[in-house]
């Protein structure tokens, strides 16, 4: 008798346990099924944000005036509302920029991946690792107070402000980014297409160019990619460096605002919730992040198109 | 006779295809002091700027109108206050959708919606976060320009990072560990919280750091929100003397970060102001490089003393 009920006690105690058990389980996984989807949620909360204050927007103005008009002069009097001066300093600055960091970004990663020995890799690493952590604010400082003043003693007409320096040394800043991802790619290509190349008598630099390149395509894509995003959305150097004047030039020794500066300096004044002026940095907002957005779609169709499988 | 004229000729190849091995290689050591030489040129200009306005009192002195006896007290309070925010939000977030993403995900479409956007969020410019926080968190849930607001924009921003570092942290543990724990009996969630996140621990810990130093060097998503750049006195302590001793006034409390207070006086046309700047700036590089640095130490020793 009295074993029976024991027995009976302990069935249903692991029964019970079993049962915690899974409810704990279970309890865990939700939590974190649920911080996964936070990252949808974020996104669509950033879509869903932007596009809810620009469309509030977009009934004041209408999208061809913002589209096709040559001034951006929201806060004045006589009001206009041409997003093409924020668009083309965005331009100018990211473009030199990528000039520079492109081309140095690749030769750092070529070089790196194939031609230096070991110790000087090791330690190059790790250095444009600390390259890239330096906040962008200390670049904009360095760009103002370092780079212009040099650039004003090869050209003296330069202005305090002006696109050009913002552009350098945001090169220089996108440098580790771009170097970084591409040497990964090029490193990710197997030994044997080396072995392969070099033993048809390539020396090490056919090898790179004409093996290995193509070869880390997609991964080289990807970086090139991220490197026009980060250039596309920096902020604080041409906010401090470039001026912030929205000004429809072409021209890289001017001043002029990016779209990233103006949503700044609306942010540094005092706007109230709701007005027009508030609403205009959700529309400069929402551009900036399909200018990104669509260089992010160009990157996966690239990586996807090239991808090679060994 | 022939046959040495081709000799010859393909010594001559050979010799030119050697040269530009050379040249590229040059370019290459070139292309690298580049990056050297900017850093040192900012590091050191900054130095010789910053480092006579450097004291004590730089450090326990609030903002001021006069640029030889203003400080960054409230400044790096601030950042401190913000970063604890930041953290505890980041932190268990990311870890737990990285763990989601590399243990429990089954391969279906939204698992691979979910990865997509990661690579997404990680790509959106950092003033995006901003416009969001300000929305959201500022006016729709109404945090205002608080501590709180600003901590978790940057939550939302190192997310990615705290992500991607925990699944790689992860994925490089052997399936021979997990076979293992479940042999004997485990469950899922145990065999991750008694084996697999201690093991990475130190994998995630690197991406952690690197993500809070990207946080205290951003400076955009902060103003957006709209930080002011003059705070001249301290949020609410969060250690009070009577019960319960914590108080979480603090996270409503509007406040100012190091880079923004560095914002405020580079954009000041005062020289003054500037050596001011330097000084801050040189505060904000050293700690992002120290933590950058520790987190590439702590990389380099794991990479040495793991041998699965």
């Amino acid at each position: 008798m009295a074993e029976e009920s024991r027995t009976k006690i302990t069935h249903a105690g692991k029964l019970g346990y079993s049962f915690r058990r899974h409810m704990h389980e279970r309890f865990i996984e939700t939590f974190l099924f649920l911080s996964a989807l936070l990252s949808i949620a974020i996104m669509l909360a950033i879509i869903v944000m932007l596009v809810k204050e620009s469309l509030v927007f977009f009934q004041h103005v209408s999208i061809w005036q913002f589209v096709t008009d040559t001034q951006w002069t929201p806060l004045f009097d006589d009001a206009h509302y041409g997003i093409m001066p924020l668009v083309s300093g965005t331009i100018v600055s990211s473009l030199i920029a990528l000039l520079v960091a492109l081309p140095l970004g690749t030769i750092i990663a070529i070089y790196l991946s194939e031609f230096a020995p070991f110790t000087v890799r090791e330690m190059a690493k790790p250095f444009l690792e600390l390259l890239g952590g330096v906040p962008t604010v200390v670049y904009g400082y360095f760009a103002l107070l370092f780079v212009t003043p040099l650039l004003q003693i090869i050209f003296p007409e330069l202005p305090g402000f002006n696109l050009l320096s913002a552009g350098l040394v945001m090169g220089i800043m996108i440098i580790p980014y771009v170097s970084s991802m591409t040497e990964d790619a090029m490193r990710a290509v197997p030994m044997n297409l080396r072995e392969g190349s070099y033993a048809m008598g390539a020396t090490r630099f056919q090898t790179a160019i004409r093996v290995v390149m193509p070869a880390a395509f997609s991964g080289i894509a990807a970086a090139y990619i991220l490197g026009i995003s980060r250039a596309v959305g920096e902020t604080m150097v041409v906010a401090i460096a470039a001026g912030m004047q929205p000004n429809l030039t072409w021209n890289p020794m001017e001043p002029a605002a990016t779209i990233t500066a103006y949503i700044v300096q609306v942010s540094l004044g005092d706007l109230p919730h709701g007005s027009i002026g508030y609403q205009t940095i959700f529309a400069a907002g929402l551009t900036l992040l399909l200018i990104t957005l669509l260089f992010n779609i160009i990157g996966h169709v690239l990586r996807k198109r090239y991808r090679e499988i060994y | 006779m022939k046959s040495v004229n081709n000799l010859e000729e393909i010594r001559k190849i050979i010799g030119l295809h050697k040269k530009w091995d050379l040249i590229f290689m040059i370019t290459g050591i070139i292309a690298l002091m580049i990056a050297v030489l900017t850093f040192m040129a900012l590091f050191a200009h900054m130095l010789i700027d910053g480092m006579p306005r450097l004291s004590w009192e730089f450090f326990t002195s609030f903002p001021s109108r006069r640029p030889e006896s203003a400080g960054i007290l409230s400044a790096w309070v601030g950042t401190t206050l913000v970063m604890l925010v930041t953290a505890f939000a980041a932190v268990p977030l990311g870890i737990g959708s990285g763990v989601y993403l590399e243990e429990y995900a089954p391969k279906n479409l939204l698992t691979e919606i979910i990865e997509i956007n990661v690579t997404n969020l990680a790509g959106v410019p950092s003033i995006i976060y901003g416009l969001l926080a300000l929305g959201l968190f500022v006016y729709q849930l109404g945090f205002g320009q608080s501590i709180l607001a600003a901590g978790l924009a940057l939550a939302l921003l190192i997310l990615p990072v705290v992500i991607v570092a925990t699944r790689e942290a992860i994925r490089s543990i052997p399936v021979s560990i997990r076979e293992g724990a479940y042999a004997l009996g485990a469950t899922k969630w145990q065999t991750v919280s008694d084996h697999l996140l201690p093991y990475s621990s130190a994998g995630i810990l690197t991406g952690i750091i690197i993500g809070l130093a990207r946080a205290i060097g951003e400076t955009a998503p902060i103003i957006t929100i709209g930080a002011l750049t003059f705070i001249a006195f301290l949020p609410p302590s969060p250690v009070k003397s009577e019960f319960p001793y914590v108080s979480f006034e603090w996270l409503t409390a509007p406040f100012t970060v190091m880079p923004i207070q560095m914002f405020n006086w580079v954009s000041r046309p005062e020289e003054a102001f500037q050596l001011n700047a330097a000084a801050a700036g040189l505060v904000l590089v050293v700690m992002t490089l120290a933590m950058n640095g520790l987190a590439i130490y702590l990389r380099y020793r794991m990479r040495k003393n793991i041998k699965w």
